[in-house]
Parts: structure tokens; C-alpha cells; sequence
């Protein structure tokens, strides 16, 4: 851009644009990431100054290790879910054009607008012993008796593949619309075959995006709480229902607290190292 | 195309085709179950019925509970708005470090965890003396509605020509009525839909709204949770059923403002 005398001018001796950005910053600064790190602060800071001793005490816990365990467990079999699911159908959105276009949009963007509650409840329904589910798997011949799924791993993995879904199609097809169809066709014409096409041009082309969207599956699969509430049950805790527990049941704060931290620094660490290893596979893609 | 590829083609549709029915199901299910005469949730019910609905005036604090969520809601929107769009101008126009690393602050609250969140909002405001249920709930709402207002109106400005506003003034228009007549309504639908996403997303908090509520004052999502495990009922099924709806009228509305593409990017 050039710089035309009258901009140095308004942009000298400093940029007053920037006052606009103040009230929303302070407003941010103040009531989230002051909060936030504060929390953070605590969970190392005991009466007496600098302590692990919070920390300690959890990591000692074998029964936060089986907490931790579930939470790793379940979030990484949703995003196996939702990466299996939404890698073809992100392609397919890319293709469609017309009615299918529609409906292929309608039926990813109107879920995300609708509330986890409302999701989550209806999962209850379908996935009740006699549910739609289990009668249809039976009437298909596929089980001799109605499964059980409500209250199982399987349903809570099924229920939350099915919020999180969109949040792993929409950054593929972000980048799979972008894919230049030429390129597909040159290595056909240099005698390269689909399979060794796939590996070489469309995985790497695609692989930002599909990283952002398991960085988005897995961060929010390890924190949701309304979704194992309904759908698992007290019995088995994640990190996130064990936050929930200590706070709104137990009212012992100073577990809830160690616990956030725990799942704040797990689900920061795969945003951030998610957003790296992204920077790193687009550059030398 | 060879044969190896008209297969990955089709199992790319067929597993779309399963992805649309995978995700509506849910929707497709919570309406068939408010208009059914069941309180079992048989599907398909038995026989049609609203009688659901019928009861939804007489169900014990669900008035007051939409009440507070739409109120909340609303304000706390038009707040990020205002906060937001001024933020996103500065980001736009300004010439300043760290423009990028703002954005992204603005944006977060939606990638960390919403219960850690709402527990380290909670002990901050405890330590101010903020007891007021109705006004923490505002005051935390904001922070959810900020990085939709951020997102989209970010994405419509730096797509907007400046220099249309000095070819207005050249024209004889001055500064604010520059701004009326062109800048306004180029950033209106960004402005509409990213405000309807931030409303959506305030009526559908759980996670943080659950530290700020009290017996008094209690947002929608916490009242249905409460019915859920109270008393499950399709009563339940006809109050999402309405906010199924709402979700329908905000995407036809968004699809007629900015289109049902610019919708789905991320």
C-alpha cells in the first residue's frame, strides 16, 4: 500500500483508529482473561505463596487419572467419528451445486443454531431401549434383542459426533473448495493413479483444514458437559462433569478449580499445537 | 474418471447423504415427538396431537425463564455489537502491532472450555461483591455474543472499499451522512446475521450461564435441563420445537441477507 501525504498525516504522531479498539479489549481484558488467569494463578498459589501441593493432590488421585482416561478416551473417538463422517462430506458439499448445495448446507448450518440442550435431549430419546435406534437395528436383523445405548460410551460418543459434526466438515470444506481440480488432472496425465494422486495432491492440499477441525472436534468434545449429563450419566466422569460435580454438588471449589486448570491447559495445548502443526503442514504442502 | 475414482465419488455421496439424515435426525425426531399424543416418546406416535403445547402456558417457571434468556440475550447482544463493530473498524483501518493477536483474543471464548470460563467468571465476580444474578448473567453473556459479532462483522469489513466513503464526500455527501448512505447499508446484513448468531448463542448457553443463576432468575437452557431430569416429558420436546424454529427463521433470514454460503465460512 502507498502511503499518501494526507495518511502519514492522519496516522502521525499515532494511530487514533486504535482508541476504537479499547472498550471491547478492556471489556474482554477485565471480565474473561483477568478471570481467567486468575483461576489459573490460584490453583499454584496456596495461602503460604507458591504450591503445588493443589495439583499434587489431583495427579495422586488415581481416580482423576481414570477421569482424565475417559475424557481423553471419549474425545478422541468422536473425532475419529466426526473425521470419517465429514472428510467425504465435505468433499460432497464442495461438488454440489443446486437443491443438493441447499440442503446439504441447510441440513450442517441449522444444527449449529440450534441448542445443545434441545440436541442432547433428543438423543435421549432415540437412543432409549426403545428407541428408534434399537428397534430399527433389530427390525434390520442386526441385533436379535434391543440394545442398550443410553447410558453406554457408544450412545455418548454417537450424541456428541453429532453436535460436533459441523465444526469438522465446515474447516475441510473451507479448503476443499479451494482445491484446484487441475492439479488432479496433471498428475493423471503424468501417468500418476487415483490412490497415489489421493497421497500426494489431495491429502496434503486438504490437511489444514482437517487438522483445524480435529483441533475444533477434540477441544470441544473434551469440555462439553450438557452432553454426558444427559447422555452417560453421573456414573462415568469426564473432566468437564467432575467441574460440574465439585462446584454445583459437591461444593468443593478448591477440586473444581485444579480441575478446570487441568482442562484448560488440555484443551488450550490442542488449540495451540493444533494451529502449529496447521502453519506447518500448509507451508510445506 | 476411472472406476477407482467414480467409487470414491459415490461413497463421498452416499456418506453425505447419511451425514444430512445423521444430523437432522435430532431436530427431525424433538418435532415429531411435541406433536405426538404419546408421553412415552413413541415414534412414530401413535396418533397426532398438540396437547403439548396446550400445556406449555401452565408449565411452572417456563414464562419467567424465556423471559430472562430473551431479555439477557438481546442486550447483551447489542452490546458485543456495538463493543464488537468499533473493535473490528480500529482492526480494519488502524496501523498498529498485534491487530492479529487482538482478533484472536476477541475470538477465543468460544474455543476454551464454557464451564472453566463461567467458574473463573464466577470467583472474580464474587470478589467484587456481585451478587445480582440477573446483571452477572448480562455482564458474562457479552463475552459469548463478542467473537460472532467479531467473526462475521470482521470478515465484512475488510472486504468493504473505504475509498466508496471519499467518493461519497467528493460527491458533496459529509462525513456522517457518507457513513448513512454507504457504509451502512454494505455492512447491514454482516451486521443483522452475526448479531442473530450471537442472540442464538446467548439463548442456548449452558455451560457458564449454570455459575450465575439463582432461584429467581434462571435462563431457558437451565429451566429445560431442570425439567429433563425432573420430569421428562414431551413438553420439553414442544419448548425446543419453538426454539427449533427460531433457528429456521434465523437461517432463512441469514441465507436472504448474506446466503447460505457466506454462512458456512469458517
Amino acid at each position: 500500500m502507498t502511503a499518501t501525504p494526507a495518511s502519514i498525516d492522519r496516522h502521525a504522531p499515532f494511530d487514533r483508529v486504535v482508541l476504537l479498539a479499547v472498550p471491547a479489549v478492556a471489556y474482554l481484558v477485565l471480565i474473561y482473561a483477568l478471570p481467567v488467569v486468575w483461576l489459573l494463578a490460584r490453583s499454584v498459589l496456596g495461602p503460604k505463596g507458591f504450591t503445588f501441593a493443589p495439583l499434587a493432590d489431583f495427579f495422586a488421585d488415581p481416580f482423576n487419572w481414570r477421569v482424565i482416561g475417559n475424557t481423553l478416551k471419549i474425545a478422541s473417538l468422536v473425532t475419529l467419528v466426526c473425521l470419517v463422517i465429514g472428510y467425504p462430506t465435505a468433499f460432497a458439499l464442495a461438488w454440489s451445486r443446486g437443491w443438493a448445495q441447499i440442503v446439504l448446507l441447510a441440513a450442517i448450518i441449522l444444527p449449529l443454531s440450534v441448542g445443545v440442550v434441545v440436541k442432547a435431549f433428543a438423543w435421549q430419546i432415540v437412543l432409549r431401549r426403545d428407541g428408534i435406534l434399537a428397534s430399527g437395528l433389530m427390525q434390520l436383523g442386526l441385533t436379535s434383542e434391543p440394545l442398550r445405548l443410553l447410558f453406554t460410551e457408544s450412545g455418548l460418543v454417537l450424541g456428541a459426533a453429532n453436535v460436533f459434526l459441523p465444526f469438522m466438515i465446515l474447516p475441510i470444506y473451507s479448503v476443499v473448495k479451494l482445491l484446484d481440480t487441475r492439479l488432479n488432472d496433471a498428475g493423471a496425465t503424468l501417468g500418476a493413479g487415483p490412490f497415489y494422486r489421493f497421497r500426494r495432491i489431495t491429502l496434503p492440499l486438504t490437511l489444514p483444514g482437517v487438522v483445524t477441525g480435529i483441533a475444533f472436534v477434540f477441544s470441544l468434545s473434551v469440555s462439553m458437559f450438557v452432553i454426558p449429563s444427559l447422555l452417560i450419566g453421573d456414573r462415568y466422569q469426564t473432566l468437564a462433569t467432575l467441574i460440574g460435580r465439585s462446584f454445583l454438588m459437591m461444593r468443593n471449589e478448591q477440586l473444581g478449580s485444579t480441575t478446570a486448570t487441568v482442562l484448560l491447559v488440555l484443551a488450550v495445548s490442542v488449540v495451540v499445537s493444533a494451529a502449529w502443526i496447521a502453519r506447518r503442514v500448509g507451508r510445506s504442502a | 474418471m476411472t472406476g477407482t475414482e467414480r467409487t470414491a465419488t459415490w461413497t463421498a455421496w452416499i456418506i453425505a447423504t447419511m451425514a444430512v439424515i445423521f444430523l437432522m435426525t435430532p431436530l427431525v425426531v424433538t418435532v415429531a415427538v411435541s406433536f405426538g399424543s404419546s408421553s412415552v416418546f413413541t415414534l412414530p406416535p401413535p396418533e397426532w396431537s398438540t396437547r403439548w403445547y396446550a400445556r406449555l402456558p401452565r408449565t411452572s417457571g417456563l414464562l419467567p425463564s424465556v423471559m430472562t434468556s430473551l431479555q439477557i440475550a438481546a442486550l447483551s447482544t447489542l452490546i458485543a455489537l456495538v463493543l464488537g463493530a468499533l473493535c473490528a473498524i480500529a482492526l480494519v483501518r488502524g496501523r498498529f502491532p498485534g491487530r492479529e493477536a487482538i482478533a484472536t483474543f476477541l475470538v477465543s471464548p468460544l474455543m476454551l472450555p464454557g464451564l472453566v470460563i463461567g467458574i473463573a467468571m464466577l470467583q472474580a465476580f464474587r470478589e467484587l461483591g456481585l451478587r445480582d444474578a440477573w446483571v452477572s448473567l448480562l455482564i458474562a453473556h457479552v463475552v459469548i455474543a463478542m467473537p460472532y459479532v467479531v467473526r462475521t462483522v470482521l470478515g465484512a469489513l475488510s472486504l468493504f472499499d473505504f475509498s466508496l466513503i471519499d467518493a461519497a464526500r467528493t460527491l458533496g455527501c459529509s462525513y456522517p451522512q457518507a457513513l448513512r448512505k454507504v457504509m451502512v447499508p454494505a455492512l447491514a446484513p454482516a451486521f443483522l446475521t452475526s448479531g442473530m448468531f450471537a442472540f442464538l448463542a446467548s439463548m442456548d448457553n449452558y455451560p457458564i450461564s449454570i455459575f450465575f443463576t439463582d432461584a429467581w432468575t434462571k435462563t431457558l437452557p437451565i429451566q429445560m435441563l431442570q425439567y429433563v431430569e425432573e420430569s421428562p416429558d414431551p413438553t420439553i420436546a414442544a419448548i425446543s420445537a419453538g426454539l427449533i424454529l427460531l433457528a429456521v427463521v434465523a437461517l432463512v433470514i441469514g441465507d436472504r441477507l448474506v446466503g447460505l454460503k457466506r454462512l458456512a465460512d469458517f
